[in-house]
């Protein structure tokens, strides 16, 4: 295992490393083969490692590769922490960035920068399996903050564009924000337990006090909403839908902004010791989620009503992890990375069929012209409004089960986002597969295409994981199940009363009722129509204001606050001092310049003047 | 403990330099290449000596830890000696006055021809030299002034439009600056003989670190020193001499200023106010540390609004000085290793920059950024070096800027928290500001003169590839410079502790 | 005879002094300038002379001497410079001398 783990993270540092040594003589298919090869090559390896993990009894294997920091008390090692949690999350994200990795080699091929994308994505991947491997909060800050470079690189892919640029910008400051929140907890862990290493902190729990818990839970909570898009750090997620559809399905739904869930489902034994921090944080997710859901609603680009779905989803993982149930939270990272690339590469395979239009309102009809794209994409539109036997209702009942137990408002309140859930991904379907064709100006009367296998065949694979996923963690499998794998990584949760057969199948039908009517409505409603004023709120549209919010309160009052700091305070106040200074050594020069006339007479008399003062002074003494 | 000769060659060895340099100044190549040949030699041996150094040599107050020391007294009634050391505090300066030496030389294409700069640039890393490795505080003051001398010619002789307006201004606000060290060192060596009669005038470092003054003294010492360095370095607010000064100066001689220059202003900050004032420290530090704050948040704005670039690149130098001078007061040894690590790290970072900026003046006779759009299409290889660049100035984990960064912060935290929590802000302050200003130079469409500018070319790539490398080496395998430094660091803070406690 | 108290000799002396000071600060002429000067050094020597007489003392008399040498060196500089400066301008007025202003 020592030495097959590292290997999960440097087959992509590999392939980035080929790539970047040998430029422009590596062709767009070689650079594609390597990038996509040596990620498989990293599932394989994690698909090894988790065999060997099932049959290692501690379930905790830590693997040093080499010391990093280390100065005085602070000790940072480079070393990676095996466990269940850690596994689970390999095999995701290297299983779904493979397919990913297949599915650009075609999408993307043709661009001038193919090569900078596949070196960007492998990267990323590298960075993500950092952060997601390592065995203390340095090293998966490395990774964190690595993976918001390449997210900071990948959207802003298409830099002519101002729009791209900008997004990209705002994707990163918004992390940085966040990150400061998770650094400060690692200021505070390490003042009060000496360590930073994981479970060196799991076992110094005791030495940190409330207070001190709050905060660094907070502490946390922040960090994970720059990275996840929660309240109040989510509005860089939808501009980053400016990037190329493979990197938001990558980065922005499966992958990137599921860490700051891992980071808090990892650091659950220290959420256990403050309740007041999880209800925080079940708040937020369960915000966010409603909130998001209804912002999805009445967005006409298809890619940022997937981006606002996911900042829900993940809602609803914040919310479940903000309760206790950490298994739920995963159950439902996994099942949503399932269902959300498969949207969101669906939806790539519509804009790819219609020459690049992202727009709804110009799309419509589809389903005879895309007959993979299709029935793929119908899979993953049911398995997110909840339908059985899909993944997502398994997944987000889980959730909402344990919700249920806990607090009944956020429970009522998940159930009104799965209606909004359905509904506004119906919405998105109706608009896209069914109704009237209105692509035929953007595709200027040709037919559209299907995308080649090499697209499709990822969207089937995840397809048959969306409906299989389900089986990952079933109610009444116990001991075979994700939430049982997981359990041991898991901090104390306050075991939820077991809930009667009855009440869970009340609750499941609950589920299930919601997704109907979120179904029933948008099909009514959307059937004929393509734009409309009551359903489509610009309150909605516009993120409920929140961008502007943002630039009344803080970007241009900052703005106007480094004007005049630079045309006052700098040159005025600071810079005005000095010269000032020299100015006033000039002038007082100047005016006792004057005292030298050139006249001799003057000089006489000062003379006398001054003879006369001494002479005075020292008769005076004499007397 | 190694021989002293060493040192004494690094500090000889650029003079002789400079001297042949000028003369053979009748061929202009011949000259450049005895500087060129002097610069490499420097470097190797400033190498050689970073692997020799060995970190536990013993000794008395003020000289444990230092190796490759000697000390020969000039002058006993005037109290002047050539006192020479290295430890682990300096032991980074060294390398990296070699370091800077070698690529100024490399990178300033235009004025390499002439044997008057180059002499001047080589007397600057002598004298440099001299400051870093001095052990007596007297000769570190001289050494300290005449750094003044050739940075007044080098910027005045080969400088921009305003040149002349910068060097003066320059030289006079440092110059002015430092007269209160003067004075405190005076008064230090002084206050010394004065309680040992029997001992002489003498300023070596041990020695003034025996002087017993009292509380308020070390304080209004510390003042005066601090005002010396603070104008080095710059700390807010006595810093406004920077941006004219780096916009003006001919890109060795900006490299030079705030890779190097600026960098003594932060270790006499720490070797000379820091150590031999430790009474002064608990009084002082919530204050210090406030200024320090304000330049982090002052230097990022200012240089987010900044419409030239070397302009920005002296507003984030204030701001990533701020940080230095956080760690360096902070009392903590993570966080004072830290300081001395970002010295280093920002010297190299810096030295980049200063570089581009350098290549892309020369190709558009230009440093206003509204000159320049999109330049990512035409200078692809450029647009990546400067990404590394930037993002280690931002502090991205795996670079060199994170660790140090990082190691400050932390540093802090567990002595001061408050200011540290407002530091972590300036964190997100660099990304604004240089992520913007990354934007607007690289990002959107080139057209016209932009769309037909040069990549950069093999040699210009070689100036920069040692820099990167560094970045990235040192990002991920800092633990042989750290495990230099931090011995020496532990002393002082040690030192320091103690002494503040028991009086 | 009575002898002449020595405080007329003061008196005079200082009557001498204040004339030559008033001269020089008043008058334009550089010759002029220079004549009250001699004045004003002729006074100090009546003094110094008046002194050695009173006090017996001949290190007044010896003054007188140097004083006189001084004197004659001075003048002989100085005149040289207003012939000088007359050679040029055609004038001995001070007060047109100003280039050595601040």
């Amino acid at each position: 295992m020592a030495h097959l783990a590292p290997l999960i993270m440097i087959f992509p540092l590999l392939g980035f490393l080929l790539v970047l040594v040998n430029g422009r003589s590596l062709s767009d298919r070689a650079t594609g083969a390597i990038a996509t090869s040596v990620v498989g090559l990293s599932f394989l390896a994690s698909v090894a490692c988790f065999v060997l993990l099932l049959h290692d009894k501690s379930r905790e294997v830590s693997i040093n590769l080499f010391d990093w920091i280390s100065v005085d008390t602070l000790h940072v090692p480079a070393a990676l922490l095996i466990d269940p949690l850690s596994i689970t999350m390999c095999l995701f994200v290297t299983g779904i960035s493979t397919l990913i990795h297949l599915y650009s080699t075609a999408y993307m091929a043709g661009e001038k920068d193919f090569r900078k994308f596949f070196l960007y994505l492998n990267l990323f991947v590298f960075s993500m399996l950092t952060l997601v491997l390592a065995n203390n909060l340095v090293l998966t800050f490395v990774g964190w903050e690595g993976v918001g470079a390449c997210s900071y690189w990948l959207v802003s892919f298409y830099f002519d564009r101002d729009a791209a640029a900008s997004a990209g910008k705002k994707a990163f400051v918004y992390n940085r924000v966040g990150d400061i929140g998770l650094l400060l907890a690692m200021f505070l862990l390490f003042q009060h337990t000496h360590t930073l290493t994981y479970l060196s902190i799991f076992s110094a729990t005791s030495s940190l006090s409330p207070t001190v818990a709050t905060l660094v839970v907070l502490a946390l909570l922040l960090g994970a909403t720059g990275k996840s898009a929660q309240i109040p750090l989510f509005n860089w997620l939808p501009d980053a839908m400016e990037g190329p559809t493979p990197v938001s399905a990558l980065i922005h739904a499966a992958t990137m902004v599921t860490a700051g869930v891992f980071l808090l489902v990892r650091m659950s034994p220290v959420l256990a010791l403050s309740s007041s921090g999880r209800m925080t944080i079940a708040v937020i997710g369960g915000v966010t989620a409603f909130v998001a859901a209804t912002i999805a609603t009445s967005q006409k680009d298809i890619k940022k009503v997937l981006a606002f779905s996911t900042v829900s989803q993940i809602g609803y993982m914040v919310l479940a992890v903000g309760v206790g149930a950490y298994g739920a939270a995963i159950f439902l990272m996994v099942s949503h990375a399932f269902f959300k690339a498969l949207l969101f590469l669906g939806s790539g395979s519509v804009i790819h069929s219609l020459g690049g239009e992202q727009d709804m309102r110009k799309m419509g009809a589809l389903a005879k012209w895309l007959p993979l794209t299709f029935p793929t994409f119908l899979i993953g539109w049911l398995t997110i409004s909840g339908v059985p036997p899909f993944a997502g209702f398994w997944s987000k009942g889980d959730v909402l089960t344990n919700v249920f137990a806990h607090n009944k408002i956020l429970w009522a309140l998940g159930v009104v986002t799965a209606i909004l859930t359905a509904y506004y991904m119906s919405r998105l379907f109706v608009l896209t597969f069914r109704g009237t064709e209105r692509f035929r100006e953007v595709t200027h009367q040709h037919d559209p295409h299907e995308s080649p296998l090499v697209m499709t065949a990822p969207l089937v694979i995840l397809a048959v994981l969306s409906v299989l996923g389900g089986l990952l963690d079933l109610p009444w499998a116990h001991g075979f199940s994700l939430t049982h794998f997981l359990s041991p990584t898991f901090g104390y949760v306050a075991p939820s009363a077991a809930q009667s057969t009855g009440l869970q199948t009340g609750l499941a039908l609950v589920d299930v009722v919601a997704a109907l009517i979120g179904l029933f409505a948008a099909f009514t409603i959307w059937r004929d129509r393509v734009e409309s004023d009551t359903f489509e709120k610009p309150f909605f549209e516009h993120v409920w204001r929140w961008d502007d919010a943002y630039d009344a309160t803080l970007g241009r009052p900052l703005t106007a606050l480094a004007h005049v700091t630079s045309d006052v305070v700098e040159t005025r106040v600071i810079d005005g001092a000095v010269e000032g200074l020299g100015g006033s050594v000039r002038r007082s020069g100047e005016g006792i310049r004057k005292l030298q006339a050139g006249l001799v007479r003057q000089y006489a008399l000062a003379m006398v003047l001054g003879v006369t003062v001494i002479v005075v002074y020292l008769v005076g003494r004499v007397r | 403990m190694h021989s002293s000769l060493y040192v004494s060659v690094l500090i000889a060895l650029p003079m002789l330099g400079a001297l042949v340099a000028m003369l053979l100044r009748k061929t202009p190549g011949a000259s450049y290449a005895v500087a060129m040949a002097t610069g490499v030699v420097e470097f190797a041996l400033t190498l050689v000596v970073a692997v020799l150094y060995k970190t536990n040599i013993p000794g008395a107050a003020g000289a444990a830890g230092f190796d490759f020391a000697t000390r020969h007294v000039l002058s006993a009634p005037l109290g002047l000696a050539y006192d020479v050391s290295l430890d682990g505090l300096s032991l980074l300066m060294v390398v990296l006055t070699g370091l800077v030496l070698v690529l100024a030389l490399w990178g300033a294409r235009d004025q390499r021809r002439e044997p008057a700069f180059v002499a001047w640039l080589l007397v600057l890393t002598g004298l440099t030299m001299g400051s870093f490795v001095s052990h007596d505080v007297l000769e570190f003051f001289v050494f300290f002034e005449l750094t003044l001398v050739p940075c007044y010619f080098i910027i005045s002789g080969w400088g921009g439009k305003e040149r002349n307006r910068a060097a003066l201004k320059f030289f006079l606000y440092t110059f002015t600056a430092s007269a209160p060290l003067l004075v405190g060192i005076l008064y230090l060596g002084f206050a010394v003989q004065h309680q040992h009669p029997t001992q002489g005038l003498s300023f070596a470092y041990g020695t003034l670190m025996g002087a017993s003054i009292s509380h308020a003294t070390a304080v209004w010492l510390f003042v005066a020193f601090a005002v010396a360095f603070g104008a080095k370095s710059p700390i807010w607010p006595l810093h406004t001499w920077s941006p004219l000064t780096y916009a003006e100066a001919p890109t060795a001689g900006s490299i030079v200023l705030s890779a190097l220059l600026a960098k003594l202003g932060s270790y006499g900050l720490l070797r000379f106010a820091v150590g031999l004032l430790p009474l002064a420290m608990t009084s002082v530090r919530p204050y210090v540390m406030t200024l320090a704050v304000i330049g982090i948040f002052y230097g990022s704005i200012l240089a987010a609004v900044s419409s030239e670039l070397k302009r920005f690149v002296a507003y984030s130098s204030l701001a990533q000085m701020g940080f230095i001078t956080l760690g360096v007061v902070s009392g903590s040894t993570i966080g004072v290793t830290g300081a001395v690590l970002l010295m280093f790290n920002h010297g190299v970072i810096t030295m980049a920059f200063f570089l581009m900026i350098g290549f892309l003046e020369k190709r558009r006779m230009s440093t206003q950024i509204a000159d320049f759009a999109g330049l990512q299409r035409p200078m692809p290889v450029l647009a990546a070096l400067f990404t590394v660049t930037m993002l280690a100035s931002i502090g991205l984990p795996g670079l060199s800027g994170f660790v140090s960064e990082y190691l400050i912060l932390i540093g802090t935290f567990t002595t001061h928290a408050w200011w540290s929590v407002t530091a972590a802000l300036g964190v997100l302050a660099s990304a604004v500001y240089l992520l913007w200003a990354y934007q607007r130079v690289f990002h959107g469409r080139a057209e016209g003169a932009n769309a037909a500018l040069e990549d950069a070319s093999s040699r210009e790539r070689w100036v920069l590839v040692p820099l990167i490398v560094l970045i990235v080496v040192l990002g991920v395998f800092p633990k042989p410079v750290l495990d230099r430094i931090s011995p020496s660091v532990h002393t002082l803070v040690t030192m320091v502790a103690t002494a503040s406690v028991t009086k | 005879m009575t002898t002449i108290p020595a405080s007329w000799f003061l008196v005079l002396a200082a009557v001498l002094f204040g004339v030559g000071a008033f001269g020089v600060l008043t008058r334009r002429s550089a010759l002029i300038m220079f004549m009250c000067i001699e004045l004003m050094l002729n006074a100090v020597n009546l003094t110094f002379v008046t002194f050695a007489r009173t006090m017996s003392d001949i290190g007044g008399q010896t003054t007188v001497f140097f004083i006189m040498v001084v004197a004659a060196a001075e003048v002989t500089v100085g005149l040289g410079i207003v012939v000088a400066v007359f050679r040029r301008r055609s004038s001995t007025s001070v007060d047109e001398l100003t280039e050595l202003q601040g």
